[in-house]
């Protein structure tokens, strides 16, 4: 019996039938919580014309900013993209079209294509560039706009520990928007720092239940800082 | 003499209140953490997802899943909580943030304020600054108050593209403290030294000046 054991083997069978031109959910902030692992299999993989849905598109070189270097994403749907000169060059060439996105819109976005719910009005972005071509209602005397729901065809995800049943905790800021794209794709993809059998963890402590995740594996993280600050 | 960036990161550090949960954005609002007063305690919020942001780690706390919004490397104060961006968003929207200090490059009589794009330039991105001004009832915007080439950055009306409508009332800038009232600035308090008729000649937009406008209290 393992019916609940959502373990793979392989990177390469951990992103089976993502294909070309779909859409991608990428948790991170920065590259804080960003799967490495599975990007790097997505650029092995050369998938192209990928829609990535991601509060940022890594640095050059490094998380996202690697699916850049081949061109393999066509749009990107994000709140910040501003660490990276590739992208900025591929913007300005028209190959790489960019929706730019409230953070916390995003985030709300992808919790509510998670939750069944397909839009919801908020007064983030009201008398904004971002209001254009969007319903507005009044709610208690002041505007909102209605923003719709993000879904993705595959959600790639970092976490911290997961059982075997695909239960997962986050570390500290790592956390950030992983749970959210967890929730919102066809098939959630998470890589981990450590699987450990069912009934280790503390229920009360899991931040993804299991039945968000498709697949699950262990992997090893470089975790680069990207803004390296101490105090004297 | 206008005030320095340490100086208008004093001043706003007055407006702290005991218990109060703070989002402090980059630049000069991230300088109010060190003024903090003695006697008050503040809960500094990061909106990636930290609730009780402490200082900078040592070389040995270093820790690459311990970052703020600005993307660098903190730690958590004791007593500290740890949400997702859906989770953190909901207490800036859901108008649980008791202070918000932003940046700006415009603000206009009517509340609005422009922070995030200058057409022709390259636009990163808004973040979390649209969410944080439509989110909170108390905002403090901080900017000087013209730009270096001597344009008034207070105007009857924004001329870039918007961050929020119609939610801004309180200003700090290098000469002044200005909040907001039916469709005018009016002006509250003025930087030590510095006279209401520079104030004026440097605010574009409608400026309303009470009779008396005391000197703001800067501790040496």
């Amino acid at each position: 019996m393992s019916g609940f054991d959502k373990r793979v083997s392989s990177y390469e069978e951990a992103l089976q039938g993502l294909e070309d031109g779909m859409t991608l959910l990428a948790g991170g902030f920065g590259l804080c919580g960003i799967p490495e692992n599975l990007i790097t299999e997505i650029k092995r993989k050369g998938t192209r014309d990928l829609t990535v849905v991601s509060n940022n598109c890594g640095v050059d070189g490094f998380g996202l900013g690697l699916l850049l270097e081949d061109r393999q994403i066509r749009k990107m749907i994000a709140s910040y993209v501003g660490e990276n000169a590739l992208f900025e060059k591929q913007l300005l060439n028209g190959d790489l079209e960019v929706e730019l996105t409230p953070q916390g819109n995003l985030a709300e976005r992808l919790r509510a294509g998670g939750a069944g719910i397909p839009a919801f009005f908020t007064a983030t972005g009201y008398g904004t560039p971002v209001a254009e071509g969007k319903e507005v209602r009044d709610f208690n005397g002041r505007p909102h706009i209605l923003e719709p729901a993000i879904t993705g065809d595959f959600a790639i995800v970092k976490g911290w520990k997961a059982d075997t049943y695909g239960n997962v905790i986050y570390r500290h800021t790592a956390r950030n928007f992983n749970p959210l794209a967890a929730m919102a794709a066809k098939v959630t993809v998470v890589e981990v720092e450590e699987i450990v059998e069912p009934g280790m963890l503390d229920p009360d402590a899991i931040h993804t239940p299991g039945i968000y995740v498709n697949r699950l594996i262990c992997g090893t993280f470089e975790k680069r800082i990207e803004q390296r600050t101490v105090r004297s | 003499m206008a005030l320095t960036r340490e100086q208008m990161a004093q001043r706003i550090a007055q407006e702290l209140e005991d218990g109060f949960y703070v989002n402090l954005g980059i630049g000069i609002p991230t300088l109010v953490a060190n003024y903090v007063p003695d006697d008050i305690e503040v809960m500094l919020q990061s909106e990636n997802g930290l609730l009780g942001m402490g200082q900078f780690p040592t070389e040995d706390e270093i820790d690459a899943d311990m970052i703020n919004a600005g993307k660098q490397t903190v730690t958590a104060l004791k007593g500290a909580s740890i949400m997702d961006s859906a989770d953190s968003f909901a207490m800036i929207r859901g108008g649980h943030i008791d202070l918000t200090v932003l940046g700006a490059f415009e603000v206009d009589v009517n509340g609005n304020i422009a922070s995030w794009m200058i057409p022709g330039k390259l636009v990163k991105g808004m973040g979390g600054a649209m969410d944080l001004v439509a989110g909170a009832e108390n905002i403090i915007v901080t900017m000087t108050h013209a730009s270096k080439s001597g344009e008034s950055k207070l105007l009857q009306e924004c001329t870039l593209p918007l961050t929020g409508a119609g939610c801004i009332r309180r200003i700090l800038t290098d000469l002044a403290y200005l909040e907001i009232e039916n469709g005018a600035f009016v002006l509250k308090e003025r930087a030590p030294g510095v006279s209401v008729d520079e104030i004026v000649a440097k605010t574009a937009g409608e400026l309303v000046v009470p009779d008396h406008v005391p000197e703001m209290n800067i501790p040496a």
